[in-house]
C-alpha cells in the first residue's frame, strides 16, 4: 500500500485546467519534490491535498484512506501538516506562543476546563508547552524561544513555521517553498533541517525553485509543467530529461545545448 | 519599585480601589451610578473584546444583543411578573439562543462581509424592539422594571448595593474573560485571529470555534444588558442603536482591542469623559472623533497597547544601557590585562 497515492486528480477554475489529470505517488520516510515553472500548478496542487480545494475529479489515498473531500483541520488530525510561502506567524508574540498551539488538535480541553481550570486543563497545557519546546529544539531555536517574532531573522521565522507544523505531531509534511526569500547559507541549513526531519521518519514534500538546494536534497522529484506531469524520477533522472529542460528553458535552448 | 506594579498587585490595587470608592461617595448618587453603569458596560465591551479582540471576528451587532438581554429582562419582569434573578439567567440563556442562530449564519461570512452583516443583524433587532409595540412598548420603551429582589438580607434598594453587586459581576466576568484568554482554547482563538487558514491546517475546526466564541461573546452582552435593565428600570430602543454601536465601538478600540485592560480603560474613559462633556451634547463626537483617529493611526491596539509597548521600549533601553555599560567595563578590563602583559 503506498503511502499517499494520486489517482487523476483534476483542479479547473472556470475554463483554466489548473492541475491536470496527475497521478503520484508519495514514498514514506523519504523526501520528495514537486517543481515546476510559475503558474505550472505546484501551488493548486498542494492545496489539492491539503484540502484547501476540492479537486474537480480524481481521488487521493492517504494510508489508505481518502481524504479527497476531507476539510483541512481533520486532514491534520489524520497526520498531514504544511507550512505556506509566507509564514503567517503572530509577529507581535514569542516564538513559544506562537508554537505552543500546534499541540492543540491532540488535545480535549473545552471551554469548560478553561473557565474551572480543571486538572485536564493544566495538564494538557504542560504537554503542549513541552510539545512546542521539544519542537523548537528539533528546528535549533531553543535559544530564541522567548523572542518576540518580529525581531527574529526571515530564516528563523521559516523554522519557527516549521516547528509549529512539527508540534502537530504530523506523518507527512508539505512545505511550500520554504527557501523563498533566504539566503544560500540559510539555505544549506534549511535543507540539513527537512534531512532531519526525514530521518525522525517524517515524510517530507516540497515545492522549491532553488533548484541546486533540491538536487542535492529529493529522493524523487515531479515536475509540472501546464498542470500536467511531465516527468518523474530521481534527481539525475530529472537533470538529463529533454522534456524538462524543454519546460525550464524553452525549445531553442536545448536546441543549444545539443 | 518596578517589583511593587507587577501584574498581581495591580489587579489587587484596583480590586481594592473600587470596593473602597462608594465610601468615599456614600451620598452622592450620581456618581455610584455613573460608576455603576461603566461596569455594565465593561461587562459588555469585555464579551465584545473576546469576539474581535481575540477571535478576530469585528461584531457590530453588539448592541442588539445587549438590548435582547435587557428587554428580556424587562418583558419578563415587568409583563410576566418574574423574579429578577430568574429573569436574569433566562435573559443570558435566550441571547444565547439567539446569538447561536444568528452566529451560524454570521459566521459563513468573513472579515468586512461579516462587520457588514452583523451591523445589518444588530439594525434589524433594534427595529423589531421599535416597531413591535405590543412587546416591547415601541419607541415608549419599557417603564417601572424592578430592581433585583432581596438575596435574604441582602437588599438592592439603595445606590451602593447596585454599586456592589455589579461589581461582583464584573469581576466574575473579567475573571472568566481572562481565564479563557489565557488557555489552550484561548490559544486557539488568537490562533483563529492570527490566521484562519493556518489555524485550519493545525487541525483547528475554525468554524465550531468561532460559533463557540460568538455565543460567549453575546452571553457577556446579555448579561450586562439584563443588569442595565435593572439599574435604569427604564429601557428604550435607541440601547439597540447604531450609537450604541458606534460606543462599544469607541470602549473597545480607544482601550485596546485584544487586550485585557483595554475594555476597562477605554470604557471607564469614554463614560466620564461623556458625562464631562454633557453640556456639548451631540457636538461632543467633535471630540470623540479625533481621538478615535488619532489611536487608530498611531496606537492599534489602543491605550492599553501603547501603555505596555513605552513600557518595554523603556525596559528595553534600560536592558540595553546595561549592556553597554558591562561591554565598556569589560572592555576596561582587557585593556588593563593588556597592559599588565
Amino acid at each position: 500500500m503506498a503511502f499517499i497515492k494520486i489517482e487523476g486528480l483534476t483542479k479547473q477554475f472556470g475554463g483554466l485546467t489548473a492541475v491536470n489529470d496527475v497521478d503520484f505517488e508519495i514514498e514514506k520516510g523519504k523526501i520528495t519534490a514537486i517543481i515546476g515553472p510559475n503558474g505550472a500548478g505546484k501551488s493548486t496542487f498542494f492545496n489539492l491535498i491539503s484540502g484547501f480545494h476540492r479537486p474537480t475529479s480524481g481521488s487521493i489515498i492517504f494510508e489508505g484512506i481518502d481524504i479527497t473531500k476531507t476539510p483541512v483541520h481533520i486532514g491534520a488530525k489524520l497526520g498531514i501538516a504544511r507550512t505556506f510561502q509566507t509564514t503567517h506567524l503572530f509577529e507581535q508574540s514569542s516564538v513559544i506562543d506562537n508554537v505552543i498551539v500546534g499541540h492543540r488538535l491532540r488535545t480535549k480541553s473545552n471551554l469548560f476546563d478553561a473557565v474551572f481550570r480543571t486538572r485536564r486543563e493544566k495538564q494538557e497545557e504542560q504537554e503542549a508547552y513541552d510539545r512546542a519546546i521539544e519542537a523548537l529544539d528539533f528546528v535549533g531555536l531553543l535559544d530564541l524561544v522567548n523572542r518576540q517574532v518580529a525581531a527574529i531573522s526571515q530564516e528563523s521565522k521559516k523554522r519557527v513555521a516549521i516547528a509549529l507544523a512539527l508540534a502537530t505531531d504530523p506523518k507527512v509534511m508539505f512545505l511550500d517553498e520554504p527557501a523563498a526569500g533566504i539566503n544560500p547559507d540559510e539555505t544549506d541549513n534549511l535543507a540539513e533541517l527537512m534531512k532531519k526531519i526525514a530521518q525522525s521518519g517524517i515524510t517530507v514534500c516540497t515545492i522549491e525553485h532553488k533548484m541546486q538546494m533540491i538536487m542535492g536534497l529529493a529522493d524523487t522529484i515531479m515536475v509540472l509543467n501546464h498542470g500536467a506531469k511531465i516527468a518523474e524520477g530521481t534527481p539525475e533522472e530529472i537533470k538529463n530529461n529533454p522534456i524538462v529542460i524543454e519546460a525550464y528553458l524553452g525549445g531553442d535552448a536545448l536546441a543549444e545545448v545539443n | 519599585m518596578g517589583k511593587l506594579l507587577t501584574g498581581r498587585n495591580g489587579i489587587l490595587f484596583m480590586l481594592g480601589l473600587s470596593i473602597l470608592f462608594p465610601l468615599f461617595f456614600l451620598d452622592n448618587r450620581y456618581v455610584l451610578y455613573v460608576m455603576t453603569t461603566s461596569f455594565i458596560f465593561i461587562i459588555a465591551i469585555y464579551g465584545m473584546n473576546l469576539l474581535a479582540g481575540y477571535t478576530g471576528q469585528l461584531s457590530l451587532a453588539h448592541a442588539g444583543f445587549f438590548a435582547i438581554g435587557a428587554y428580556s429582562v424587562g418583558i419578563l419582569t415587568t409583563k410576566a411578573g418574574m423574579n429578577f434573578w430568574l429573569a436574569l439567567v433566562l435573559a443570558v440563556i435566550i441571547t444565547c439562543v439567539i446569538g447561536f442562530a444568528l452566529g451560524i449564519i454570521a459566521l459563513r461570512t468573513r472579515e468586512h462581509f461579516f462587520a457588514i452583516y452583523t451591523l445589518i443583524v444588530g439594525y434589524l433587532i433594534y427595529l423589531l424592539i421599535d416597531k413591535w409595540d405590543g412587546l416591547t412598548g415601541g419607541v415608549r420603551g419599557l417603564i417601572g422594571i424592578p430592581i433585583p429582589n432581596s438575596i435574604g438580607p441582602i437588599e438592592f434598594n439603595s445606590a451602593v448595593s447596585m454599586y456592589y453587586l455589579v461589581l461582583l459581576f464584573l469581576v466574575l466576568s473579567i475573571f472568566i474573560g481572562v481565564r479563557i484568554v489565557r488557555s489552550l482554547t484561548g490559544r486557539t482563538y488568537i490562533a483563529i485571529r492570527n490566521s484562519e487558514e493556518l489555524a485550519q491546517t493545525l487541525g483547528i475546526n475554525t468554524r465550531t470555534n468561532k460559533l463557540v466564541s460568538f455565543v460567549v461573546s453575546v452571553a457577556y452582552a446579555g448579561l450586562a444588558g439584563g443588569l442595565y435593565a435593572s439599574l435604569t428600570r427604564f429601557i428604550g430602543p435607541e440601547i439597540a442603536g447604531i450609537e450604541m454601536v458606534f460606543n462599544f465601538l469607541v470602549y473597545l478600540i480607544v482601550g485596546g482591542i485584544g487586550t485585557l485592560t483595554g475594555p476597562i480603560v477605554g470604557t471607564m474613559l469614554f463614560i466620564w469623559l461623556t458625562q464631562f462633556l454633557q453640556s456639548f451634547q451631540e457636538y461632543r463626537m467633535l471630540i470623540f472623533g479625533p481621538i478615535l483617529v488619532v489611536i487608530v493611526i498611531f496606537y492599534p491596539t489602543g491605550l492599553a497597547g501603547a501603555f505596555y509597548s513605552l513600557k518595554h521600549k523603556w525596559l528595553g533601553n534600560k536592558e540595553q544601557k546595561k549592556e553597554k555599560i558591562s561591554e565598556i567595563e569589560s572592555m576596561k578590563k582587557t585593556s588593563i590585562q593588556s597592559r599588565e602583559v
